[in-house]
């Protein structure tokens, strides 16, 4: 895992379009957008729905290939990289918590905890120690043997947070984390996001439509017509 | 207990929502429909050839004739009479007589070898050597090719079946017999019986060939009427200068008959019930599927306040609707490949071939399609139930 | 490997569905084994038939007699090393449908063409001490409960004894047993010379020869020596191998294999049906699932290899119970009650079966896995 050099910055995107194809009309969601997220930034990024919010957490994650421009994370052009070599570098780099949390239903909280180590050469045991590790960081040790169908929303999206962090990732990646949930599970996500930002030093890109959980944040981005501003559009 | 009216409307309404959504459902509609077609067709088919063989026995046998072979015989390749005999049961009480006496037909049987058209390999095909009442005794017998034998020629006539089924016996082929050619000079028919597997030829031409003297193995008799058979029977039982076994036809090929047809019907029945077995999970599997897929909107109607009965009716509805679909189109299919087929088996009694048309039969197409609801109607109960019994909340809460 | 445990799970997810797939799978497997027992079992004396050995019978039919001095003839032909006769007893034991083959032989020449009956000294010599003597085949002396020194009366159809009557005795003196599984131990033998003593008409004369060749190569050619040597006589012959004389007989009983292989091959094809249609509906259930993994790092071709996975354990759960339970029935007997020669599930077959699988698993999980494969992750993901 090499830092990134030149400006000190962890995620670099220059000059990123992206353009959907739906039948054969085509759809500008960004154009000519820059991005620079430095080591340790907690980031919110708002808008309205359509936006483009999503599609730009995904360019920065690897989930997407830019329609122009490049996307650099830690030093890598992961703009340039194969399907499959973006695949294993994301198992490495990338740490993901979905709104709707996406376990497997059929796994228990721990064995969904271990998934992304699957993808690495540590033993069966390794895999067990870590994800207990994880599963303590967000409180959640006493549930590891229960089904997500056992489990309350927020111990769900606990389970997905841990999930992520399992890897020890280079950027944590959240979309509408929150949003499926009660204020008190929320104000409890969010505590253990700003804890793994605060005192991990965990770089974390969130998306989110709600104005409480971004006042969590380090820095508030907002993005309408495909552009990104530091306030809000009215 | 609710109007009626309204519940039936309520089924209604369900069933023609279920039945639009069904192009959506393309790929599990499409399964289940040629997986019963599958079955169905197999079973058919599989049952058509007892059928068929049946037929041809029943077709050989006419109500008023009889058939004395010597007692203790079962067949006629195991009987034995001689010429004088066969006169003697000739005076019979009650045979009908036309110009030429007493319609009693003498006959010898025997087996020549020839190949299969179909593997080249020898098959044991019947050779029956007769008198002139032989044509008449026997129901519907009509030349439909050439002419008949000469008497006294080396001439044969062969049966239409045979001729489909073995090589060289076209009209104006020879066959070898011993040191001999016969010539093939007419094709018969003779109601779909079985002597349209047969070769016949004279009497008189076939004993020195196969070294019988005068002697016969089955005498053919037509009474004047089904009541005058016991009469004949017990005159010829007790006849001291006579030892012979007397049956009316039907009885003689029904016995000729039970063995292949309890195997071959054995056989079908136990195959199609593995494949039963197979398509009812089959189709469980695929209901149980298309209601999940449409767990959902199952739960929406039932929240907006359809009830359960009109629920369940409906994806029962939509699976007998899919296998009734599935029983035509396989019933279609056995009829349009396999009726009248013709084959060729081994008359297990006589060790001699035995040609017969696969027959499906109305009865079996209804089997068949009877099969396929019987499969839907399982394979659309239980998931309907399921459907209907779900919480609402649950279901719709599952995305 | 770690990925079985993820594999297994998801089968587990809806249990009802699993089960019936690996139901319907397990009858498709039943029926291919049950019906290659019964195919076997009509085509059974061709696999074992001696190549080195021919059937020779009258040419016109096989009811037709030949003379019992041909074997001496036959024995002076170059390629010829033995000739034996056989005769088509046709009696009956009680009744028509205790239906087993009665022949009357040379006793010597019968072990020595058929090595593979195997006999005791003892019931060997039992029967060439008594004249009126029977050895019968394992199988019929268990189905009919006969212990050596039964009397066994055989009522004969064709051939008359001497005395006038039809009734024919004999004694139980031995007991033989087929070298090999497929080897014909339903068979009743008698004394040719008590056969030629006893009956009434057709002195000298037997139903057909069995001769070994001295090389199977040449089977053919010395085939057709044989033939000639009785061309143009009153009772000419037809030579062929016994492999290609029993071929004969089951081709006329119907093209068995061909009719069993359309029906197994109609079950495969509706049971991939719908292991294909439950496999495509499940991975299209996950959709949002199989995205997911794709998005933590999985690779294409390993969620590929996921849904490929689950293919095959339904398959090698429901084939293997399939072919185990084809097994234990086939192993219950003959379902005729003994009319089949032989009944057993080759283990040929089995290997087939065990390849099969293979291909229902491919085959079914293919298309949905290559779906998988190409899910787009941000398409897939939301919903």
């Amino acid at each position: 895992m090499s830092d990134g050099r030149g400006n000190g910055l962890l995620v670099n995107l220059d000059s990123v379009d992206k353009v959907f194809k739906r039948g054969s009309e085509e759809i500008h969601v960004l154009g000519g957008l820059n991005l620079g997220i430095p080591r340790g930034e907690f980031l919110a990024l708002m808008g309205p729905s359509g936006s483009g919010k999503t599609t730009l957490l995904n360019l920065v994650g690897g989930l997407d290939r830019p329609s122009e421009g490049t996307v650099e994370v830690g030093g890598e052009r992961i703009d340039k990289l194969s399907d499959r070599k973006l695949a294993s570098w994301r198992s490495r780099h990338v740490g993901l918590v979905f709104q709707f949390y996406n376990l497997l239903p059929v796994l228990t909280a721990q064995k969904n905890v271990e998934l992304p180590l699957l993808l690495t050469n540590l033993s069966r045991a390794e895999r067990v120690r870590h994800a207990a590790i994880a599963l303590d960081i967000v409180g959640l040790s006493h549930r590891a043997k229960h089904y997500p169908r056992q489990l309350s929303g927020g111990e769900q999206q606990r389970t997905g947070i841990a999930r992520a962090i399992v890897t020890d990732p280079t950027i944590l990646l959240c979309d509408e984390p929150t949003g499926d949930l009660d204020r008190k599970s929320s104000d409890e996500i969010l505590d253990i996001l700003q804890a793994l930002n605060r005192e991990q030093g965990k770089t974390i890109v969130m998306v989110t439509h709600d104005i409480h959980a971004a006042s969590r944040a380090t820095r508030t981005l907002y993005l309408n017509k495909g552009m990104l501003t530091t306030e809000p559009e009215e | 207990m609710a109007n009626p009216l309204n519940w039936f409307s309520q089924v209604v309404s369900v069933t023609r929502f279920n039945l639009r959504t069904l192009p959506q459902r393309k790929g599990s509609s499409a399964t289940a429909i040629f997986g019963i077609a599958g079955v169905v067709a197999v079973m058919v088919s599989v049952l058509s050839i007892g059928q068929g063989i049946l037929r041809t026995m029943e077709s050989s046998a006419a109500p008023e004739n009889v058939i004395v072979l010597r007692s203790g015989a079962n067949t006629e390749m195991m009987s034995g009479l001689s010429g004088d005999s066969t006169n003697i049961i000739a005076e019979g009480p009650g045979i009908t007589r036309n110009e030429a006496g007493a319609m009693a037909s003498p006959e010898l049987f025997v087996v020549i070898n020839l190949p299969m058209r179909s593997t080249g390999t020898d098959a044991n095909v019947p050779m029956r050597g007769v008198r002139p009442q032989a044509f008449k005794v026997r129901k519907e017998f009509r030349i439909v090719e050439g002419r008949n034998f000469g008497w006294g020629l080396n001439e044969i006539i062969v049966g239409v079946g045979a001729k489909l089924e073995f090589a060289g016996l076209d009209l104006g082929s020879s066959i070898e017999v011993g040191q001999e050619l016969w010539a093939v000079v007419g094709v018969f028919e003779a109601g779909g019986g079985l002597a349209e597997s047969e070769i016949w030829v004279d009497a008189a031409v076939l004993q020195p060939a196969y070294r019988r003297g005068n002697s016969y193995q089955a005498v053919y008799v037509k009474l004047e009427s089904r009541e005058a058979f016991q009469n004949f029977k017990d005159a010829l039982s007790t006849d001291p200068r006579l030892n012979v076994k007397i049956q009316r036809e039907a009885e003689y090929y029904a016995s000729q008959s039970t063995m292949i047809y309890n195997l071959i019907t054995g056989l079908g029945t136990l195959i199609a019930v593995m494949m039963g077995l197979a398509a009812v999970f089959g189709a469980l599997n695929t209901m149980y599927t298309a209601v999940s897929s449409r767990a959902r909107e199952i739960a929406t109607l039932r929240a907006l306040g359809f009830r359960s009965g009109p629920v369940i009716l409906s994806v029962l509805a939509e699976s007998l609707l899919l296998s009734l679909a599935g029983g035509i189109i396989g019933a279609a299919l056995a009829y349009l490949a396999f009726d009248g087929f013709r084959a060729a088996t081994l008359n297990w009694s006589s060790f001699s071939a035995m040609t017969f048309s696969f027959d499906v039969s109305p009865e079996l197409l209804v089997q068949g399609i009877i099969l396929a609801m019987l499969i839907g109607m399982i394979g659309g109960l239980l998931p309907a139930i399921r459907a209907a019994r779900q919480p609402v909340a649950t279901a719709l809460r599952e995305l | 490997m770690k990925y079985f445990y993820l594999v297994w799970c998801n089968l587990r997810r809806k249990k009802l569905r699993t089960l019936l797939t690996v139901l319907s799978i397990l009858v498709a497997f039943l029926l291919f084994g049950y019906l290659a027992a019964i195919r076997q079992a009509f085509n059974a004396g061709i696999d074992v038939a001696g190549a080195d050995r021919l059937v020779v019978r009258h040419k016109i039919s096989i009811i037709q007699l030949l003379p019992e001095t041909y074997e001496s003839r036959m024995e002076q032909i170059p390629g010829v090393d033995n000739a034996m006769h056989m005769t088509w007893f046709g009696g009956i034991y009680q009744k028509p449908s205790n239906f087993f083959a009665q022949m009357p032989v040379e006793p010597e020449e019968l072990f020595d063409m058929y090595p593979e009956y195997l006999i005791s000294d003892e019931h060997k010599k039992a029967w060439l001490d008594t004249k009126s003597g029977v050895i019968a085949g394992r199988q019929i002396a268990e189905r009919f409960g006969w212990k050596v020194g039964d009397r066994i009366p055989i009522q004969a159809t064709a051939w008359t004894h001497k005395s006038g009557s039809e009734t024919w005795e004999f004694d139980l003196v031995g007991i033989y047993d087929g070298a090999e599984k497929g080897t014909d131990d339903t068979q009743f033998f008698f004394r040719y010379d008590f056969f030629e003593e006893s009956r009434a008409w057709g002195s000298g004369l037997v139903g057909w020869y069995v001769v070994r060749v001295d090389d199977p190569q040449k089977a053919a050619e010395t085939a057709a020596t044989i033939d000639a040597e009785f061309a143009n006589s009153p009772r000419e012959t037809k030579a062929e191998p016994e492999g290609a004389f029993i071929q004969g007989f089951a081709n006329q009983v119907g093209n068995i294999g061909l009719i069993i292989m359309s029906i197994v091959a109609a079950a495969f094809f509706t049971i991939l049906l719908v292991t294909g249609n439950t496999m495509a509906y499940t991975v299209y259930e996950r959709t949002s699932e199989l995205a997911m993994l794709k998005a933590i790092g999985f690779s294409d071709r390993g969620v590929l290899g996921l849904v490929l996975g689950e293919s095959f354990l339904l398959a090698i759960i429901g084939g293997s119970l399939g072919l185990g339970l084809a097994w234990i029935l086939v192993s219950m007997g003959d379902p005729t009650g003994g009319t089949l020669p032989v009944f057993f599930f080759p283990v040929k077959d089995l290997l087939l079966g065990i390849v099969l699988i293979g291909l229902m698993a491919l085959t079914a999980g293919i298309l949905p896995a290559m779906q998988a494969q190409r899910l787009q992750i941000a398409d897939a993901i939301r919903r």
